[in-house]
């Protein structure tokens, strides 16, 4: 973990409460897919947790969607401002454990993570494949950036506006290994069709680098930190 | 050379910065981001004598200025602490570290300290006593000053370290309860512990809390915790650790005006880790802008008369 001050490239909506924020900065302690940063904002007083969408050695990508204070005020910041972050929290997705194949199987704004995910994947000469589920076509977004990987790509919607109609599970092939980030009714929806794979959750947190409890929760090894010892579990981690 | 240090029941600080119980755990998070040797010691989490899993999630909510937490003591239980955490701290912290001890009825408080008092590590036993009773109708020790002293005594009997009362807030007469303690033996009293509150979601219309309530924390409250300090300073003549939204150099300052001996530094821990060195680091300077050589004389330095 590193506090780190970022400046802001670029801010952008992708839909109509989604954005993309592209930073400059350090990112030295960023050091697997799945891992977050933890944002300060003006006038707030805990840390805000945004999942690494994509990241390189000048700066990262986030993808959030406007749900409350924090995340309105991080929407109307402007290129140039700066943002102090605590980057590299989490375990991430261990790309060793997955196979040649893996499914990453995303929900509304689950979908960012999976992205540097698919890219480090193929760097490791894995092919992996993505579904991607929204409520509606006007909700969709980075569906051509996964495509543009070269790696196949369905699209779910649950009113079917877009792509297939249904949830991710409807297109999800059985057995697979996946995975899975997004909300945790679909955490556990893909975690009964799944054999194995690899689970992103999220608590809302106190600190984000292990130290208050706030964000444990029960497995079957014990009580985890979501910040700490996750956001990532393990398929045969989960307790429901 | 600004002196920094302070006395705290016959153990030298080297300054008066103590991470608070429950936002540091047992040092390690914080060990792999700066020497904690500089901290004058940390107060570590909560323990029982038998370990917690703590309250379902949520667990924390956001508050101005601070922040509601509600992770119901969630600890290894104090057998683990003294085979596992304790050992650990040894490598990474090399002071003695104040025992942060909560209970549900006296003879657990008295049984969790009486294992403690065997260790070298431990300098103080900080004794909170915000719990409920289940013995009492789940009414908290701290609200009453006769369950308090009766905790204190228990606490007493079973140990030759100096024992600090960890006082809650949640009263009308903070000051009744730390006589109370005095008066039973304590050789300390700290003070605040979390305020009691909660935040409602709208949109699901429930408290964002699954445990409905929970502890606020944060500059939010600092000027309630000094205002207690303050109060208590003027009905005991035990030391007393200050503590409740402080977050800079100057809060510290107030603080130890107050009535402070040492301060504890709790929710600034989780939004900056790095917030104890900086306050540390900030000490000298400040101390010059007010006059101040050594930190020590200005403990209760507020009080005229
Ligand atoms: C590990 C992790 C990764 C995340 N990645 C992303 C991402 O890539 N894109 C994205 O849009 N969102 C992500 N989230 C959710 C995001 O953190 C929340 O939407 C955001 O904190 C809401 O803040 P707010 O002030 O707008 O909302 P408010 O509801 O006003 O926030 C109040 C408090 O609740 C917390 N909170 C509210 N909703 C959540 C939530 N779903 N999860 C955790 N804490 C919450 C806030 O952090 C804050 O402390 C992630 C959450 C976690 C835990
Ligand atoms: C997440 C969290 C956990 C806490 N756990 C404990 C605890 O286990 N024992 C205790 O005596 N106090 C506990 N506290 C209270 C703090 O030690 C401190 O008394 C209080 O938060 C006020 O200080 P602050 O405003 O600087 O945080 C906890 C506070 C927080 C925020
Ligand atoms: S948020 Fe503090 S331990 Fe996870």
């Amino acid at each position: 973990m590193k506090q780190v001050t970022y400046t802001i490239h670029t801010n952008n909506p992708l839909t109509q409460d989604v954005y993309r924020m592209v930073l400059e900065g350090d990112t030295s302690a960023i050091t697997a897919p799945g891992q977050f940063v933890n944002l300060t904002l003006d006038g707030l007083y805990l840390r805000r947790p945004i999942s690494v969408c994509d990241w390189d050695a000048d700066g990262l990508t986030l993808i959030y969607k406007v749900v409350g204070q924090g995340t309105d005020q991080l929407s109307q910041m402007r290129p140039g401002e700066t943002l102090d972050a605590l980057a590299g929290l989490g375990n991430g997705y261990d790309l060793a454990a997955c196979p040649n194949d893996p499914v990453l199987v995303g929900g509304g704004v689950g979908v960012p993570p999976l992205y540097g995910l698919a890219k480090w994947l193929i760097r490791a000469g894995k092919s992996p494949s993505a579904i991607l589920g929204f409520n509606r076509a006007e909700e969709i977004f980075f569906d051509m950036e996964f495509a543009a990987l070269g790696i196949p790509v369905t699209v779910t919607t649950v009113d079917g506006t877009a792509g297939l109609r249904g949830f991710v599970t409807d297109a999800m092939p059985e057995d697979a290994y996946v995975c899975v980030c997004g909300p945790e009714p679909m955490l556990k929806a893909v975690h009964k069709l799944a054999s194995g794979g690899q689970f992103s959750f999220e608590a809302r947190m106190g600190c984000g680098f292990g130290a208050c409890m706030g964000c444990t929760m029960p497995t079957v090894d014990g009580y985890k930190r979501v910040c700490k010892d996750g956001p990532v579990l393990g398929y045969g981690e989960i307790k429901w | 050379m600004p002196d920094l240090s302070v006395n705290l029941l016959g153990i030298e600080l080297s300054n008066p910065i103590i991470p608070a119980s429950g936002t540091f755990g047992y040092g390690r998070e914080f060990a792999e981001l700066y020497d904690i040797d500089i901290l004058g010691t940390f107060s570590f989490k909560g323990t029982t004598l038998h370990p917690r899993l703590g309250n379902p999630l949520p667990r924390i909510a956001e508050a101005p200025s601070g922040m509601l937490n509600a992770v119901g003591l969630q600890n290894p239980g104090v057998d683990k602490v003294i085979t596992e955490e304790l050992p650990n701290l040894a490598k990474i912290f090399h002071k003695p570290v104040m025992a942060n001890v909560s209970g549900f009825s006296i003879e657990e408080y008295a049984e969790t300290c009486r294992r403690l008092d065997g260790c070298d590590q431990v300098g103080w036993l900080e004794v909170n006593i915000s719990c409920p009773n289940v013995h009492h109708g789940g009414m908290s020790f701290g609200t009453d000053p006769m369950q308090a002293a009766a905790v204190t005594k228990a606490v007493k009997a079973v140990t030759t370290k100096p024992v600090i009362m960890k006082l809650s807030p949640n009263v009308t007469d903070i000051a009744a309860i730390a006589r109370a303690c005095e008066e039973a033996g304590a050789d300390g009293i700290s003070l605040i512990n979390t305020l009691m509150g909660m935040r409602i979601d709208p949109r699901r219309r429930a408290p964002i809390i699954a445990n409905t309530t929970g502890g606020l924390s944060g500059p939010a409250i600092f000027p309630v915790a000094l205002r207690m300090v303050w109060q208590v300073y003027e009905a005991v003549s035990i030391p007393i650790v200050g503590m409740g939204g402080v977050s800079s150099a100057e809060d510290v300052i107030e603080m130890m005006l107050a009535g402070a001996t040492a301060v504890e530094v709790g929710a600034a821990n989780l939004a900056d880790p790095w917030a104890c060195p900086k306050i540390i680091e900030a000490l000298p300077a400040a101390m010059e802008k007010y006059g101040i050589d050594r930190l020590k004389d200005i403990i209760g330095g507020a009080h005229h008369g």
